[in-house]
């Protein structure tokens, strides 16, 4: 019985693994492989990788594409954990009644469907560009303000603050430190795998975001990755290897963020959920 | 008597400090979240193409009563919500439960697959998913050479498959994201009740019942609501798979609302009202599971 239950879970086990892991290794493979041998079920790692980056970066701007993505993804995720972070902190060290109502205010925003924000938001951004062009549609701006700041962020960084020891505060401020220095110099040096988790969070959804800068973003040269993907692979006649090239490239920021922190990310999850 | 003076300076600095402290927040949400919601509520109220919007009522909620793509939409939605979140729900339950064994081997290697999903873009791994599951897809070859079909699925073009291989995506997508929730909430369970439990003769199948389950509730209700929420939303996966198609076989309420304020001729009134009947479901829907979680 005992050993049969164990032959089970590492079955079972194995099998979601794989599963889990065949579309990468797929994507992988394809990208090293001409489109024909793809389309044949080809399953061995081939000699195309480079031709097919070449052919890619012909086809489409990727380092444009690549660059707006970073810059977008980096600055969103800064002001993102800055602002969480401050209001997090800010909610649970210096708690009032005005002040929680306010929290279970902001929390409600998390029910709101981005479909029914998308309209209203392109009009203001459109309003915007009016006045200030550098700000309106068809700017990374646009796309970075109404995105950075989250209730799920807020509600992240309060929870994690709850374990958060107070007499360190206490300590500072004997030492003489103002109420932000001990935000800065005591909270965030002590909370780093908070800031870890939520940073992994929030570079890899900006990363990934899709619908708000279909949106937003209109002219070639300032499309995002996800978007130059999308238009790829809605051609007609798809070359696969070449796609699939492109694909991967688009995964190995997030999957490089995602190993170097996958420690602080595990524990940070842990001490949010407890 | 040393306690009284610190305690009243703690209160003079709260009442300001901490308005500074959440205030770009405050307003960063108010602005980018509540404001356009009102400004959406309006706007359900009014008709007219492009800039030219009048108020008309109730018209547009009328409206959504009649609209066959509306309802094919909201069929579809719920479709993916009854079939996808439970299966998820329950697989990653249950991964969770295998994964969280002391004695278990190489527990490490299989937490990051399953997790490994995670990490893709819902383009990028909508686009992979579109050529694998292909007619002529490694899939239906798999399937084939295993003798398992005689002839290839459709699985892209067919009404019913298309909506099989959407649903087979967001679970291969999001199972792992769920189940790291539930892994650590299983962490932080006293390994001494379900020894307590042993001890009592209890079966593991009771134990996964009896303790497992009860104590998982809240992450349950979590996760079962950011699933329903996100299902609600869904987008990138039916635009990059199937483009909504075959005919509107697949297309979600958010697609329908793009493709009204965007695509065609831009009917952003109506295209707001559609977005409320999402806010409304997802208002619903929420309570419900609040409920049903509270009874038992």
């Amino acid at each position: 019985m005992e050993k049969m239950k164990r032959t089970f879970t590492y079955t079972f086990l194995s099998v979601v693994s794989l599963v889990s892991i065949f579309p990468f290794l797929w994507m992988i493979i394809s990208a090293t492989n001409k489109s024909v041998d793809v389309t044949k079920g080809k399953l061995t790692i081939g000699t195309q990788l480079l031709n097919n980056f070449k052919k890619l970066t012909e086809t489409i701007d990727l380092g444009t594409a690549f660059w707006n993505s970073a810059q977008i993804s980096i600055i969103t995720t800064v002001l993102a954990l800055l602002v969480g972070s401050l209001a997090g902190y800010g909610f649970e060290v210096y708690r009032s009644r005005a002040r929680d109502a306010v929290f279970n205010i902001l929390l409600m925003s998390m029910m709101i469907p981005f479909a029914a924000l998308m309209v209203p938001l392109f009009k203001m951004f459109a309003s915007i560009a009016n006045s200030f062009p550098s700000l309106g549609i068809n700017t990374l701006p646009a796309v970075i303000l109404p995105t950075f700041t989250t209730a799920f962020l807020i509600f992240f960084f309060r929870q994690s603050t709850k374990m958060f020891p107070r007499e360190l505060l206490e300590a500072g401020r004997i030492d003489g430190l103002r109420e932000l220095g001990l935000f800065f110099r005591i909270y965030m040096p002590t909370m780093k795998t908070t800031y870890a988790a939520a940073g992994i969070i929030t570079f890899m959804s900006s990363w990934n975001s899709y619908l708000w800068p279909l949106i937003v973003l209109q002219s070639p040269d300032k499309k995002t990755i996800p978007l130059l993907i999308s238009n790829l692979g809605s051609s007609y006649s798809p070359d696969y290897g070449v796609i699939m090239t492109a694909v991967v490239i688009s995964t190995i920021p997030t999957a490089l963020v995602f190993f170097l922190m996958q420690k602080h990310f595990v524990a940070g999850m842990t001490g949010s959920v407890k | 008597m040393k306690t009284a003076k610190p305690s009243i300076y703690a209160f003079n600095r709260n009442r300001l400090t901490g308005w500074w402290f959440i205030a770009i927040a405050v307003i960063m949400i108010a602005a980018f979240y509540f404001y356009p919601m009102v400004q959406a509520l309006l706007m359900s109220f009014k008709t007219g193409k492009g800039a030219n919007l009048h108020y008309t009522g109730l018209d547009n909620y009328q409206r959504l009563f009649s609209d066959k793509t509306f309802l094919t939409a909201v069929k579809n939605t719920f479709i993916y919500l009854i079939i996808q979140v439970p299966i998820m729900i329950i697989l990653a339950i249950f991964i969770s439960v295998l994964l969280n064994d002391s004695k278990l081997k190489f527990k490490g290697f299989f937490r990051t697959a399953i997790f490994l999903p995670c990490v893709t873009s819902l383009v990028a791994y909508s686009i992979v998913f579109k050529y694998l599951f292909g007619v002529d897809g490694i899939i239906n070859m798999m399937l084939t050479k295993l003798h398992l079909i005689t002839e290839p699925i459709q699985w892209i073009t067919d009404p019913f498959w298309a909506k099989v291989t959407i649903i087979i995506a967001i679970t291969w997508r999001w199972t792992g994201y769920n189940m790291i929730f539930y892994l650590s909430a299983l962490q932080n369970i006293d390994s001494s009740i379900y020894e307590a439990a042993r001890i009592d003769g209890a079966s593991s199948v009771r134990q996964f019942f009896g303790i497992t389950i009860p104590l998982l509730k809240p992450i349950i209700l979590f996760t079962s609501i950011t699933s329903t929420i996100g299902t609600l939303q869904l987008f990138d996966e039916i635009v990059n798979i199937t483009k909504g198609g075959p005919g509107n076989a697949t297309m979600s309420i958010s697609q329908y609302i793009y493709n009204l304020s965007f695509k065609y001729s831009p009917d952003f009134g109506y295209a707001a009202t559609v977005s409320y009947s999402i806010v409304i479901m997802i208002v619903i829907l929420s309570i419900v599971q609040f409920k049903a979680a509270g009874d038992k």
